[in-house]
């Protein structure tokens, strides 16, 4: 689909100049979506005005598309989240920024009892995204670094995922605001500004439910996703030159889960280590182990590992966060007992 | 205050009566052993919820509760549609999806159902307020909410946010003295809900939740003042609730003296004397429509009663919209 508003000639920059940042990504994503629709409107605290949003994701969008489409809320998660519902089902396709993840609490209701259940019960469809700034690893403390993804994942009705590149950020955002169901669309602010990737100009839509294989490998699988998917990366780097080949599935949306791509890689590999920040205990990984243990019981070679947060609220200092999170020698120490097992 | 004509005024009666029937008969069907799950009266709140609901156009849109029979009938929810749900039948509104009036929405008929967690619907609504806004649509949004939501985070929120947003948005805050068995002096130190819109910025005024009239003309004047821009109004009706919470419930709490003053007042006997009073009808009429409703809600008994059980197979269908 090619969004008829965008500014003029097709590009012939070099590839190059087609990098963006993460989140880079997810503006452009925004901007060309409300350039092509104008029933998208962006909700949320802070998002207007100069200041375009507490990480300048809509900087500028008041200019371009005016304060009628950019709303600045009060501080009122469950008040301006649950507007966003009414205005859904009048037809529009509001696109809410809550901040930071660890805020929507303070909308749960909206969510998880009005939103999610409302088309099932009688009917009324709700195209609404939640952009939720999640993770840590950058000491922002307890309120400004949890990844509530499993909340959601446990709720009926909603639609959950977690881009780890920019291209991906872009197309699965392009997706979230096509869909026609409550989407939350955990973004992960350590990737932001740190990395880079090439982003199609054309928005690319990535389908939602759709995991990508990251790095294709033979001895074990490292089934993750978010930020961690890199550190997964540079661990599987590391360990390659002890002639161990990982490969690693990004699952990119938690909920659809496409368990087909976790258990061929489980089936091929016949190791798996599941990895990601949010907390180890009912995380979103337990889910996939489940998975693999119902499915795919029969090719495992080892028994499934997990590595995930501790049990512990988010701690603020350095040395604390350092422990609370798996590292990228975590991740290669658990590969290896995986492949001596 | 008078806004209805006298052809209107009748059929606002029909409407309340229509919906007193039908409430009586859920009622009954509940104490039969007929119903599934537990139920809700609104017995005493007829002319809040049809007063208020009538003064809508066809094109607005509408929020009620548990309390607000007499709306979704205004609305255009056939009683048929209502009892099929009451009875968790393929045939309800949710399809056995929700239970009694719960999820009762149609978007055709500008209802946006909804949930226990009251009051969430509050929000959506002011939410299809903001969209009328947004796309400069002259409709107006209406919420029905209780005492009890209006000690809630989220009702401030949402008066707050409608003032600023000076969104087209009525909210109908039924004071019916009791949320559950908690009476309005251990809810707050106030004495008129009013004051919380007058806190926010939203206009407030405070009606007689018996008197139909009273209640309609007030609710056509925020609308309208909605409709032209002039942003949410809050209008508190002050009523009594007539029976328990929920039918399980004796309300052995509430003392027997406030019922009997109520009683007094109840609005369709209320309504009744003023056509005597001002000679509108005959009683003749009165019966007519008393028994009109009484063949509408025997086909509806008869329709649920014998409509299917949902398919189990269908248990998950549409958790997702296509």
């Amino acid at each position: 689909m090619t969004p008829n508003g965008s500014s003029g000639e097709r590009s012939v920059a070099s590839e190059e100049d087609r990098k963006l940042s993460y989140i880079e990504a997810i503006s452009e994503a925004l901007r060309e979506e409300m350039r092509r629709d104008e029933d998208i409107i962006v909700i949320g605290e802070d998002v207007g005005g100069e200041f375009g949003g507490a990480f300048n994701v809509t900087k500028g969008f008041e200019d371009e598309f005016g304060r009628r489409r950019i709303l600045n809320m009060p501080m009122t998660e469950n008040a301006f989240i649950g507007a966003a519902t009414g205005m859904a089902l009048m037809g529009l396709r509001p696109v809410i920024e809550v901040q930071f993840a660890d805020f929507i609490t303070s909308g749960y209701d909206a969510i998880v009892q009005f939103a999610a259940t409302n088309h099932y019960r009688w009917g009324g469809a709700v195209p609404w995204v939640i952009r939720a700034p999640s993770d840590g690893g950058i000491s922002s403390g307890p309120f400004h670094s949890q990844n509530p993804e499993a909340w959601f994942m446990h709720t009926p009705g909603l639609k959950v995922v977690a881009p780890a590149t920019p291209a991906d950020a872009k197309g699965l955002l392009l997706s979230a605001i096509r869909d026609n169901n409550p989407v939350i669309y955990f973004e992960s602010k350590p990737l932001y500004r740190s990395l880079k990737g090439v982003v199609p100009e054309e928005g690319i839509a990535i389908p939602i439910g759709q995991a990508r294989v990251a790095r294709e490998g033979t001895d074990v699988t490292i089934v993750t996703y978010g930020a961690m998917v890199h550190e997964s990366l540079k661990a599987a780097e590391e360990i390659s030159s002890q002639g161990i080949d990982t490969e690693i599935v990004d699952l990119r949306t938690l909920k659809p889960m496409d368990c087909e791509t976790v258990l061929a890689s489980a089936r091929k590999t016949s190791r798996i280590l599941i990895v990601h920040s949010a907390n180890r205990l009912v995380g979103a990984g337990a889910e996939v182990a489940a998975l693999i243990a119902d499915e795919a019981f029969e090719s495992l070679d080892a028994p499934v590992r997990r590595l995930g947060g501790r049990d512990v609220p988010v701690p603020f200092s350095p040395p604390l966060e350092k422990a609370y999170r798996p590292s990228v020698d975590d991740i290669a120490n658990a590969v290896k007992e995986l492949v001596t097992w | 205050m008078r806004s209805l004509s006298d052809e209107e005024l009748i059929q606002v009666y029909e409407w309340m009566k229509l919906t007193r029937v039908l409430d009586d008969r859920i009622v009954s069907l509940w104490k039969q052993g007929r119903g599934v799950g537990s139920t809700f009266s609104g017995r005493g709140h007829e002319a809040i919820a049809v007063g208020a609901s009538y003064a809508l156009g066809p094109d607005d849109v509408v929020a009620p509760m548990h309390r607000d029979l007499g709306c979704y009938l205004v609305r255009g929810i056939t009683p048929r549609r209502i009892l099929a749900n009451q009875l968790g039948r393929a045939t309800g509104v949710t399809q056995g999806r929700d239970a009694n009036l719960h999820g009762i929405g149609d978007l055709s008929l500008g209802i946006i159902g909804f949930v226990s967690h009251l009051p969430q619907s509050m929000s959506p609504a002011l939410g299809a307020a903001m969209a009328f806004l947004y796309r400069e649509e002259p409709r107006v949004s209406m919420a029905f909410v209780g005492d009890g939501s209006s000690s809630t985070g989220l009702f401030h929120e949402v008066l707050n946010l409608a003032a600023v947003q000076r969104a087209p948005f009525v909210v109908v805050v039924e004071n019916n003295r009791y949320a559950y068995s908690t009476p309005l002096h251990q809810q707050m130190a106030i004495d008129d809900i009013a004051d919380r819109g007058q806190a926010h910025g939203v206009a407030a005024e405070i009606v007689d939740g018996n008197d139909v009239e009273a209640v309609h003309a007030v609710t056509a004047e925020a609308i309208a003042r909605a409709r032209s821009g002039g942003g949410p109004s809050l209008i508190e009706c002050k009523t009594m609730r007539m029976h328990g919470h929920a039918i399980h419930d004796g309300a052995e709490y509430v003392p027997a003296e406030l019922l009997v003053e109520w009683e007094r007042r109840d609005p369709i006997a209320h309504l009744e004397k003023i056509f005597f009073e001002r000679d509108i009808v005959e009683e003749a009429l009165i019966e007519e429509i008393g028994q009109k409703c009484r063949r509408i809600v025997d086909d509806a008994v008869e329709y649920a009663e014998s409509s299917s059980w949902p398919d189990p197979a269908s248990l998950e269908e549409g958790v997702y919209a296509p």
